[in-house]
């Protein structure tokens, strides 16, 4: 999960990262009143988890309270780039001397966690990655290890951080690990981190992205999904823990295993091509799918107007196909005369001639028995074109 | 030959007593694997029937392989538990540890990833994985057995049910050995180090790598088959179709950008001489062709 902004730094702050005053607000009173509360100027920051916000328009100085309604009033519904802004974030503006770069993050090549410093941050950072590499600075960090204050020391001096800022440096660097660690993040990264003119090092701001994964560990995480943002479908799909992806075609896939799903979409793709028709979504239902499962996951995708047909394309591993042939009955028999699309399916793999007999017995109108998959997406593809 | 795992891999289960535990470790006994006994913290001393078969349980796996013998390990702890799980087999040092556990926080995998680099005595396959089966003589994890049988193509792979499905695609010609390395973002084994082994099998003969849009864990196999492996390999690499910015289902694939499209890791391995299809089988096909000409 990413965070926004505002969300970013109330985390640093809580982990005693130094930042500077902020506030989210809904609506321009709420930019005013959070604006007066803090007193003097203050940047009006939209709040979307996209890039390049600054050059969109999105984040503009104010010089008082009223002065920061306007500018909330300018930002809130602003588009950038497909995203809408639905919240700002006002920040205690602040005099800048220097502007640094400081992440930490998950290193997939290396399989541990990366450390990136350098004196040369700003908007510019990933072109002083790209042209003067030798600026950023890359520690590995062993997990078991973690940043020590001689780790924290050797960063520092490859980021060529000026001597009067490096005990500061160190200080957000082994904050930033403990935040890192105690809230389960593959990402934090401040840019920038600045020297304001009465030489504080805070940071002004932060991108976090937070382990799925460890929300069993972290009940309060749960507090910081944008909810909104979210398809309703997407939403829905999230409510009976099905992994679904809208996607913008006619052909609605229901398969088990990521890479199967994933592999489904293109084979879907490419049939689809003949008849102008594409994928509608990802949908992976797992091992183990139920009746329960493969209702609920039938449902969510006939619910999705944009849906002519549907493919259920199933490898049976742990996953048996009798279950599968037995979900997709009891599926129809649920939803009743809300299930109007054919549904081509494909069983393979464990306990596959059972489900294709249960199937079969089933004689159900909408559903269509193929053998191969590239078979099946073909006849998916030409349904969902007529 | 084979890779990884052989007849004479005796294997132990970690959380064998739970209700997954208890219904893989059935199956795998079933498919001819050498369950010897299983480890849940607590539980030591007693003992467990599984396919007419007493299975000892022990509190740790260093106590486990004491009694047993096993120089293998497959873990079915849930999530919370399963770093415990692999730190312990790697402190035992056994040669080897599935881990099939999906779910597991990043932070976790890194640790017990990184814990098994510093000791250097035993290889994690996964986690997130649905492990690996050397047809005939193992099967550690959850791929069916009775998909195809012993042959001369070795398979690596991301993800658990395309691996079946390939599998299913080339059983008329069967399996050395195929591995399910897992889509988590740290693995314990990669599209590499089972590259190499099959390269150095002399009862491999050709390769077939499955990979997924993300990373570019594809990328540095391609760099790496042009230095080091003669043998022909084809590839695949699911998400061709995906659009960018999508997380679909495994941390792995995410696209972002250009780089770790299913493009990209196309012409990556293109370029060393690895043939792609652009499904699972056009795939097949590829290898069927290279597989007759051998004869």
């Amino acid at each position: 999960m990413d965070l926004f902004e505002y969300q970013a730094r109330d985390l640093f702050e809580s982990h005693g990262v130094p930042v500077l005053g902020g506030a989210v607000a809904f609506t321009p009173e709420e930019a005013e009143k959070a604006a007066a509360s803090m007193g003097g100027r203050v940047v009006v920051k939209a709040q979307v988890k996209v890039g390049g916000r600054g050059k969109a328009g999105g984040v503009k100085l104010a010089e008082s309270a009223s002065d920061a309604k306007e500018k909330a009033a300018a930002i809130l519904g602003m588009d950038i780039k497909g995203h809408t802004v639905h919240k700002v974030m006002i920040a205690q503006a602040a005099p800048i001397e220097s502007e640094y770069y400081l992440a930490i993050l998950l290193d997939r090549a290396n399989r541990n966690f990366l450390v990136m410093a350098s004196v040369a941050g700003g908007m510019e950072i990933e072109e002083v990655a790209h042209t003067s590499p030798e600026k950023l600075a890359r520690v590995g960090i062993d997990p078991n290890v973690g940043i020590t204050k001689e780790k924290a020391l050797e960063i520092v001096k490859g980021g060529q951080f000026p001597a009067d800022v490096q005990d500061q440096v160190v200080d957000v660097l082994l904050k930033l690990w403990a935040a890192f660690v105690a809230e389960d993040a593959t990402l934090m990264e401040i840019n920038p981190l600045v020297k304001t003119s009465d030489g504080k090092v805070v940071a002004l701001d932060g991108k976090v992205t937070l382990d799925d994964n460890a929300e069993f560990r972290h009940p309060g995480h749960e507090a910081l999904v944008d909810h909104a943002a979210a398809n309703p479908l997407e939403a829905a799909a999230k409510e009976k823990n099905l992994n679904y992806v809208k996607l913008d075609g006619q052909v609605g896939i229901i398969g088990n295993g990521a890479g199967l799903v994933m592999s489904t979409l293109d084979v879907v793709a490419y049939a689809g091509e003949k008849y102008n028709v594409k994928p509608a979504n990802f949908l992976d239902i797992g091992g183990g799918a139920s009746a329960q499962i493969m209702a609920d996951g039938l449902s969510i995708i006939l619910g999705d107007s944009d849906v002519k047909s549907v493919f259920v394309n199933v490898f049976g591993g742990i996953t048996a196909c009798d279950a599968v042939a037995n979900g997709i009955v009891q599926a129809l028999q649920i939803l009743g005369d809300k299930a109007t699309k054919p549904i081509v399916v494909r069983l393979d793999g464990n306990n596959v001639l059972e489900g294709r007999r249960i199937l079969n017995e089933a004689a159900h109108p909408l559903i269509q028995q193929l053998d191969t998959m590239d078979g099946a997406a073909a006849r998916a593809a030409e349904l969902a074109a007529k | 030959m084979a890779i990884f795992i052989y007849e004479n891999t005796k294997l132990i289960v970690q959380g064998m007593t739970g209700s997954e535990g208890t219904k893989h470790t059935g199956r795998m006994i079933k498919s001819g694997t050498n369950v010897v006994g299983g480890v849940t913290p607590g539980k030591g001393g007693q003992s467990v029937e599984i396919e007419g078969k007493v299975l000892p349980v022990f509190n740790t796996v260093a106590e486990a392989m004491a009694a047993t013998g096993a120089n293998a390990s497959v873990v079915f702890v849930p999530p919370k538990f399963a770093k415990a799980a692999v730190m312990d087999a790697i402190d035992a040092a056994i040669p080897l540890v599935v881990v099939i556990t999906e779910g597991i926080p990043v932070h976790d995998s890194a640790a017990f990833y990184a814990h098994s680099v510093t000791k250097a005595t035993t290889r994690i396959i996964g986690p997130n994985c649905p492990g690996l089966i050397s047809p005939g003589k193992s099967n550690i994890g959850i791929i069916p057995s009775d998909i195809t049988g012993p042959g001369r193509i070795g398979l690596v792979s991301k993800s658990g049910t395309l691996t079946y499905q390939m599998m299913y695609e080339l059983r008329d010609f069967g399996f050395s050995t195929a591995v399910g390395i897992g889509g988590d973002p740290i693995i314990g084994t990669t599209h590499i180090d089972c590259l190499r082994a099959f390269q150095d099998d002399p009862d491999t003969d050709a390769i077939v790598m499955i990979g997924e849009i993300g990373g570019d864990a594809e990328e540095r196999a391609a760099a790496f088959i042009g230095e080091y492996v003669t043998k022909p390999v084809v590839g695949y690499v699911a998400g061709f179709t995906a659009p960018e910015g999508k997380t679909m289902g495994h941390a792995g694939a995410i696209v972002s950008g250009s780089s770790g499209t299913a493009a990209a890791k196309q012409t990556a391995l293109e370029a060393v001489g690895v043939k792609v299809g652009k499904t699972p089988s056009a795939t097949a096909a590829l290898m069927r062709e290279i597989l007759n000409k051998k004869g």
